[in-house]
């Protein structure tokens, strides 16, 4: 566990002494703003439309809902710019070990493959969950301003947590096959995609296949989060997801000893 | 300490270690020589547990590296050939980190990273960024976190490369001073290193033993002739024949002399003919400016044992 914690110290020294980490909070978060702006202005425009509609004809105005109408779809955007963004954060989380020879150093330390795997993958949800707390502000002002439900943001950053620890995991294995970053940040965005759009297959095959696909899928489980609704059965999905490239990734460091 | 029992490794078809063994006893300083790609890193790694051997095996401290190689990890301090430092880290956060990793606790862990700072001599550099620091620095760094929690045994790959001779000079003495309390192996390609730091040597080419003994030992034991050197003033036929009056002459080879009038000869004999040669030069009027017994470096006892025989 002290090992561990000295693993995920460090990870996160690397994080925050190197710019490319300030690089991708700020992209990051000028994106999620752009998109914040954009869905804020649509849906401004639309309920302001709509109460002239309803002053002009004497009907009673709709109702907007902002959870549904704005937060929902941000979320979703966020999860797409994660897609993008993670693999840039995990790229370096092992082939740089690789790539400088420090491996040698954490192989020949009483450290076990655990220590390490796990360090680097919580360093990495780490740096995910400060990436994400800027975007808190864009919600902090939805709650000045109106007053959206509360539960359903939260639930939405849950779901984006445990959607971004998938990427996380996955991205972590890709990076410990190569000591080259720039193969293991295409190699973590390919696998993220795949996963990604698998449910789209399952418009297109049999039932039996259709259901596999779909529960693949890494995104249809978010929907539910989105909406503000915690499913048990979704956290169990991206918990088992993590689990299993965080597994992987113990098999590949282990197997290093063997070949090299 | 460490006893090393027929290690075989392959890289795929590549054999890179053949039926290795050697001994090493507690606070000795042995010397793995040999030339590039000989299997130096590759015993080294696999002593350190990087690696795991085709077959065979090896005991460290009584631990063997199969069965218990955290047991193994903990008592060596090991310098890989290219110090394994994260160039963002400074050397204070390197150091901490690796004591963190190494078991050591928490009570004792700034004690021994000073320790460490004040044996590899980087006082003035502590709080400096790695990837800032010079080559020889860097070393000093990677044998810094070698020496933390000052392990029983120390496997350094090539610990003076990269530095320069005043630092070489510092690290042997370094080394030298940690052998008897510390068990060492260190590699390396450069021979004097060996004569001035090692108690012994094992020798190795294309991944076998090909000798092992104390530098003395092998000068003696490889050679089995003597060596003169002589310069003289005079004829060469002259001095030709003089030489080879003295004995059993095994060659005899001309070098550039120090001034344009004298000769200076490479003898190779089987007894030492100082004394007789001496007189016979004198005697047939020669003038005799030098003469002396000259012992074979490990350098071409080396080059010796590693360049295969052809027929020549």
């Amino acid at each position: 566990m002290k090992k561990t914690f000295a693993v995920y110290q460090k990870e996160l020294k690397h994080f925050f002494y190197s710019p490319i980490a300030y690089i991708v909070i700020a992209a990051f978060v000028i994106i999620a703003g752009i998109f914040f702006y954009l869905y804020l202005s649509s849906f401004v425009e639309a309920a302001f439309m709509d109460m002239i509609r309803s002053q002009q004809y004497r009907t009673p105005p709709q109702k907007f809902n902002v959870n549904l109408q704005l937060i929902r779809p941000f979320f979703w955007n966020l999860a797409l710019i994660s897609l993008f963004v993670l693999p840039l954060v995990t790229m370096r989380l092992f082939s740089e070990e690789k790539k400088s020879g420090t491996v040698e150093l954490l192989y020949t330390r009483p450290l076990s493959s655990v220590h390490i795997v796990l360090g680097k993958f919580f360093a990495g949800v780490t740096f995910y969950l400060v990436m994400l707390i800027p975007t808190m502000i864009f919600m902090l002002l939805l709650f000045i301003y109106g007053n959206p439900e509360f539960w359903p943001v939260v639930s939405g950053y849950l779901g984006l947590l445990l959607l971004g620890s998938a990427f996380i995991a996955g991205g972590l294995f890709i990076s410990t096959l190569t000591e080259n970053q720039i193969i293991a940040a295409i190699g973590g965005f390919g696998l993220s995609l795949v996963l990604w759009i698998i449910g789209w297959a399952a418009n297109f095959s049999g039932p039996g296949m259709a259901g596999i696909l779909n529960y693949l899928s890494i995104i249809n489980h978010f929907e539910d989060f989105a909406q503000g609704v915690i499913d048990t059965k979704h956290v169990f999905y991206y918990l088992l997801f993590s689990a299993f490239g965080v597994y992987l990734s113990l098999k590949s460091i282990e197997s290093i000893k063997w070949k090299s | 300490m460490i006893e090393v029992k027929n290690l075989t490794r392959y890289y795929g078809e590549k054999r890179a270690l053949h039926d290795v063994s050697f001994d090493v006893q507690k606070g000795e300083v042995l010397g793995l020589l040999g030339p590039n790609a000989a299997g130096k890193t590759t015993t080294m790694r696999i002593l350190t547990c990087f690696m795991t051997p085709t077959s065979g095996t090896a005991r460290v401290a009584g631990y063997d590296i199969w069965d218990q190689p955290m047991e193994v990890k903990n008592r060596i301090g090991y310098l890989p050939e290219n110090p394994p430092l994260y160039s963002d880290l400074r050397v204070m956060e390197y150091l901490d980190f690796v004591a963190k990793i190494n078991n050591i606790p928490k009570n004792k862990r700034q004690a021994s990273i000073d320790n460490a700072i004040e044996k590899s001599g980087l006082g003035d550099v502590r709080n400096q960024v790695i990837g800032s620091l010079s080559k020889g620095f860097r070393q000093r760094a990677g044998l810094a976190q070698a020496l933390l929690g000052d392990p029983e045994i120390l496997i350094l790959d090539e610990p003076t490369v990269g530095l320069d001779p005043r630092q070489i000079i510092e690290i042997r003495e370094l080394i030298k001073k940690l052998g008897g309390d510390h068990t060492i192996i260190l590699s390396t390609h450069i021979l004097p290193e060996v004569e001035m730091t090692c108690g012994r040597v094992v020798i190795i080419n294309e991944g076998e033993v090909v000798a092992e003994d104390t530098p003395g030992n092998l000068t003696k034991r490889l050679t089995g002739s003597e060596r003169t050197i002589v310069e003289v003033e005079g004829k060469e036929e002259d001095a030709r024949a003089a030489i080879q009056s003295v004995g059993e002459v095994l060659s005899v080879t001309k070098q550039k002399a120090s001034t344009d009038n004298h000769l200076k000869f490479v003898i190779e004999t089987q007894t030492d003919v100082r004394r007789d040669l001496a007189k016979t030069l004198v005697e047939k009027g020669m003038g005799l400016y030098e003469l002396r017994a000259e012992a074979y470096s490990l350098e071409e006892i080396f080059l010796h044992l590693t360049t295969k025989e052809e027929a020549a």
